[in-house]
């Protein structure tokens, strides 16, 4: 055992502190005392001690250990590189956020419901960070399930409602179809010697065939928690029915990890990457990212819509792993360490910014008890530090500067701008049409956000007075809440405006990984300047584009004040010439999709119901279903449904037949195993 | 360039496009009252209308919340940021570096955002729906502006404008096939995004048509003033980023006060062609359907692939 200042223990440490804070919080005691006043502030320290360790592994050598733990013969291994180090950041950092949120948004809880998800919010950490720390595949896949597990009861929280029970289902089913691929994974690169230590994985050389089905087999095994398509039909449905820290923690985190197996397992432990690889990655990604955005301007439901744009920024993160993965096959390894930068730049980014994101609209829900945004409507007012945040991460998943969302696309788009360098001329000019599906994604998003912010915090309230919760006035988030939200927020900012640390760590991350990373000229460059390449190709100075902006607004300000006057009358709106002005006049979430419903038709299966002009109680009503689930998911649960009716003929209920059964394998055993 | 006259000329040139912003529009003006046969107003129009509206007093509505009231401010600063960036007059400016073309949509992106936002403050019908037909020629407009820049990146192997310009304009005379593809795109582009017809109508009341002018229906005084100054200043932004990428002779290097008189007369000289051109257009062409937008911009946007297409098949 190393010493106890070392990263890695560090980090084990803090994965146990978690687990202890899960055993504790069942300690049965009046109202769940210690989950209540404790569980989660000592989890936000914790997480805040892990996001230390994270940073210092990143510039640290890679670190091993052995626990004699588990099975006899098959201790864990561990180990802590820079990348491990970079995801056991994130997972820190953004779970101090939202811990401390938690610690407020809990606080009115029954006990027993609060002793439960205390102990299970913080097992779902642990195992995440032990799955961020495993080195053989025994290890990973135990952490796995156990994340898989925990979250799964994390959702169905609310077990009493059908709906919710049927989201965790589809959850838990769809999360075990990955962790079949990834296990079928492992046995592959493992080819059957039966060392599955990660150094024997790595060491292995495995011939192109096999090498292909393992990147197939891990693509998609990770592929399905991630959320990508047509694996993300759970997405929706698990994210809304979960509370709303346990959403920011899914969506900001546990996607990731899937994006950590995909890149440890692909880059690190199968190696040799081919850039047809890439292109499938490419190809899935840009569906994913379209797909994502398209249906999130659809939908009314906060969270929901929140669940679409996770998986179209999976789609992002994708089309940066791709375009990594064809620059690497091609051999231009410099491009490529641009590109999985840029992919892993994302995975921070949207770690923090949809966090935050969730984490407003669970105050939002805890404030109005409302989740259709149809119903809301100028909530900038009862809540103005929500919405300020709110504000905040909805720029940031916009992909404006100066925030952090735009700096990682910024570099995705450098990554597709290398494509001159490409000898494949098909591949060459597929690049920037990846980088123009990124622009059209990222412009919806802008709409989305825009729909998402004007409609709830903007206006005038929509709902009737008796929908919305009258016994209390609708209040700001409280001083906890307002905490996480802060955290989170002030990540959005330091993400977007320092851009150049991230780089430099990350460009550790990438040399640790494929020893390759930027070239000189980019890593030479100050602080000040983002300079992914060379500062003659790009540049990009955040802090002096923030400086600026707000300089000469506020010189703008100041001058139309000073040499003008501030006066200001308040009257009603303008009516424009009609007498009736209500709040019903207003945009809806609905009414704000109608020109994207308009234009992709299409890629849309519509139930509308027109009302007719002579109609005495006129009504519409649109129902947008997901088209996957009819040419894939129904298709392959009849199909399942239908051999397992057939495989149920033998099941006779008689006890002689069942005899009949042993007798006959007894025979066919004796016959082909002699 | 960040010693005293680069500065120097980086001020020079913002302070510029502040104040010239409203001549080119109200050049514009004039030329299409002549196109129509209408006697024209005097060129300095817009000047007047702003000291107008900044003379009045501000009517803001009573539900507006603090959003409403910065966006306008929020607008200018962000056109003014995007004058800083484009080689008006001179390239190679201190400031240039700080954003390149990405970036340069993301300013534009950004105050596009904050307006549609502003708009659907009041919760008045019309401001959501000026919002949102302005989000939707955005999110088409914005894809097929990346093509045409990436066209003009690949050219010169960078995406700084200053790069760009210098290449394009130090280099000897050679046609680009892929420039000219996309130029016609970027036009397209410009009028849609400066709300020009045929996409829109700056001087329209009229409730089915009106974008931009439903957004900022709410909006009096020096907040309308801010806006419709802004809104000048991005007409002048684009048409000078048009100027860099497909005619940049004459631009100066910053600091090279020799080769200002120069720079000077060959951008009036563009810009009073420009502000012709755009009269023109707009006298020829009527004003679109909404639900055609998408085809016109997903037009540009197919020249703007083919020109880079164009560029790949050349080079390769």
């Amino acid at each position: 055992m190393q010493a106890v200042s070392s990263p890695l223990s560090g980090s084990l440490i803090v994965a146990a502190a978690w687990v202890a804070i899960a055993a504790l919080s069942l300690a049965p005691s009046g109202n769940a005392f210690f989950a209540r006043k404790f569980a989660f502030p000592l989890g936000t320290l914790a997480g805040l001690a892990l996001t230390a360790f994270g940073l210092q592994a990143i510039w640290l050598a890679p670190e091993q250990m052995t626990l004699p733990l588990g099975l006899p013969d098959l201790p864990f291994h561990l180990r802590l590189d820079p990348l491990a180090g970079y995801f056991l950041m994130l997972l820190g950092a953004v779970s101090a956020g939202v811990s401390i949120y938690a610690a407020g948004y809990f606080r009115d809880e029954t006990a027993g419901r609060l002793a439960l998800i205390a102990l299970e919010y913080h097992l779902f950490l642990a195992s995440m960070a032990l799955v961020i720390l495993a080195d053989d595949a025994y290890l990973f896949m135990v952490a796995w399930e156990t994340m898989a597990l925990s979250s799964y009861f994390l959702v169905t929280t609310d077990h009493k409602l059908p709906a919710i029970r049927s989201a965790g289902f589809l959850y838990l089913l769809i999360a075990h179809l990955g962790a079949i691929a990834i296990l079928l994974c492992f046995g592959v690169m493992s080819g059957g010697r039966g060392d599955y230590t990660f150094d024997a994985l790595r060491a292995a050389e495995l011939q192109p065939r096999w090498a292909t089905a393992a990147f197939l087999l891990a693509f998609f095994g990770f592929g399905a928690k991630a959320g990508m398509i047509p694996l993300h039909a759970w997405l929706p449905e698990a994210h809304p029915a979960a509370p709303s820290p346990v959403s920011a923690l899914m969506s900001g985190i546990m996607l990731k990890t899937a994006i950590y197996g995909m890149i440890r397992v692909i880059y690190d432990l199968i190696g040799n990457v081919r850039w047809e690889w890439g292109m499938v990655v490419l190809a899935i990604g840009a569906g994913t990212t379209l797909f994502g955005v398209l249906y999130a301007l659809m939908q009314h439901d906060l969270k929901r819509l929140l669940a679409y744009h996770s998986v179209e920024n999976i789609g992002i993160i994708l089309l940066g792993f791709g375009m990594s993965m064809v620059f690497v096959g091609f051999g231009h390894p410099a491009a490529g360490a641009l590109g999985l930068i840029a992919a892993l730049y994302h995975t921070l980014n949207h770690a923090v910014f949809k966090a935050l994101l969730f984490l407003g609209a669970g105050s939002i829900l805890h404030a109005t008890g409302l989740r259709n945004l149809n119903s809301m409507g100028g909530l900038i007012h009862k809540m103005p530090q929500t919405a300020f945040y709110f504000l905040v991460g909805a720029l940031a998943i916009s992909a404006l500067p100066p925030l952090n969302g735009f700096v990682s696309e910024w570099l995705t788009f450098q990554t597709a701008l290398q494509a001159p360098i490409l000898k494949n001329g098909v591949v060459r000019s597929l690049l920037p049409l990846f980088a123009a599906t990124l622009a059209l994604a990222g412009a919806l998003t802008a709409m989305c956000f825009v729909k998402v912010y004007g409609i709830a915090f903007l206006g005038r309230p929509r709902a009737a007075p008796t929908q919305v919760q009258t016994a209390q006035e609708i209040h700001d988030a409280g001083l906890m809440e307002r905490f996480g939200m802060a955290w989170l927020a002030a990540g959005c900012f330091v993400l977007g405006l320092f851009p150049t640390s991230f780089l430099l760590m990350l460009n550790r991350v990438s040399v640790s990984l494929t020893r390759q990373g930027l070239p000189e000229a980019a890593l030479e460059s100050n602080w000040l300047w983002l300079v992914p390449i060379e500062p003659a190709r790009a540049s990009y100075s955040p802090i002096v584009f923030l400086i600026v902006i707000v300089c000469v607004t506020l010189l703008t300000f100041i001058l139309v004040h000073r040499y003008y006057h501030g006066r200001v009358r308040f009257s009603e709106p303008w009516g424009c010439g009609y007498s009736e002005q209500t709040a019903r006049t207003q945009d809806t979430a609905d009414a704000f999709g109608q020109p994207i419903r308009h234009i992709f038709g299409p890629l849309y299966l519509m139930q509308r119901h027109m009302p007719a002009a002579d109609d005495a109680a006129p009504r519409f009503s649109l129902k947008i279903h997901d088209r996957h689930w009819y040419w894939l998911y129904l298709p392959i649960a009849r199909l399942t449904e239908y051999v397992s009716s057939k495989i149920a003929l033998l099941q006779q209920g008689k006890i002689s037949i069942y005899l009949l059964y042993s007798f006959l394998t007894l025979i066919a055993l004796l016959i082909f195993v002699r | 360039m960040t010693d005293a006259p680069g500065i120097a000329f980086q001020i020079l040139q913002s302070v510029f496009v502040v104040f010239a912003a409203p001549l080119l529009l109200g050049w514009a003006n004039q030329c299409r009252a002549w196109l129509q046969n209408r006697s024209a107003p005097s060129i300095l129009l817009p000047y007047y209308t702003l000291a107008k509206l900044f003379h009045k007093d501000a009517v803001i509505a009573s539900n507006a919340s603090p959003l409403f009231r910065i966006t306008p401010y929020v607008l200018f600063g962000c056109m003014w940021l995007a004058a800083g960036i484009v080689p008006v007059l001179a390239t190679d400016l201190p400031f240039a570096p700080a954003a390149d073309i990405i970036a340069l949509v993301g300013v534009f992106a950004l105050a596009r955002v904050f307006s549609a936002l502003a708009a659907m403050d009041i919760g008045t019908s019309f401001g959501g729906l000026g919002a949102r037909r302005e989000m939707l020629i955005g999110f088409l407009a914005e894809p097929a502006m990346l093509m045409i820049l990436f066209t003009a990146a690949f050219i010169s192997g960078s995406t700084q404008l200053n790069t760009i310009v210098e290449t394009l304009a130090r280099r000897e005379f050679a046609i680009y096939p892929s420039l000219a593809f996309a130029a016609v795109a970027f036009l397209m582009v410009l009028l849609a995004e400066n709300a020009r017809i045929p996409i829109d109508n700056p001087t329209t009341h009229l409730e089915l048509t009106m974008v931009h002018e439903a957004m900022i229906l709410e909006y009096s005084a020096r907040h309308l003033a801010l806006i419709e100054w802004a809104v000048a200043i991005k007409l002048f932004a684009y048409t000078t980023i048009g100027i860099a990428l497909f005619v940049p002779w004459g631009i100066a290097a910053a600091g090279d006060w020799g080769a200002l008189p120069l720079a000077f007369a060959a951008l009036a000289a563009k810009l009073a062609l420009a502000g012709a051109g755009l009269a023109f257009l707009e006298t020829l062409l009527a004003k679109l359907r909404l639900f055609l937008a998408p085809e016109f911009l997903s037009t540009a946007f197919l020249l703007g692939v083919l020109g880079m297409l164009t560029h790949f098949l050349m080079q390769g």
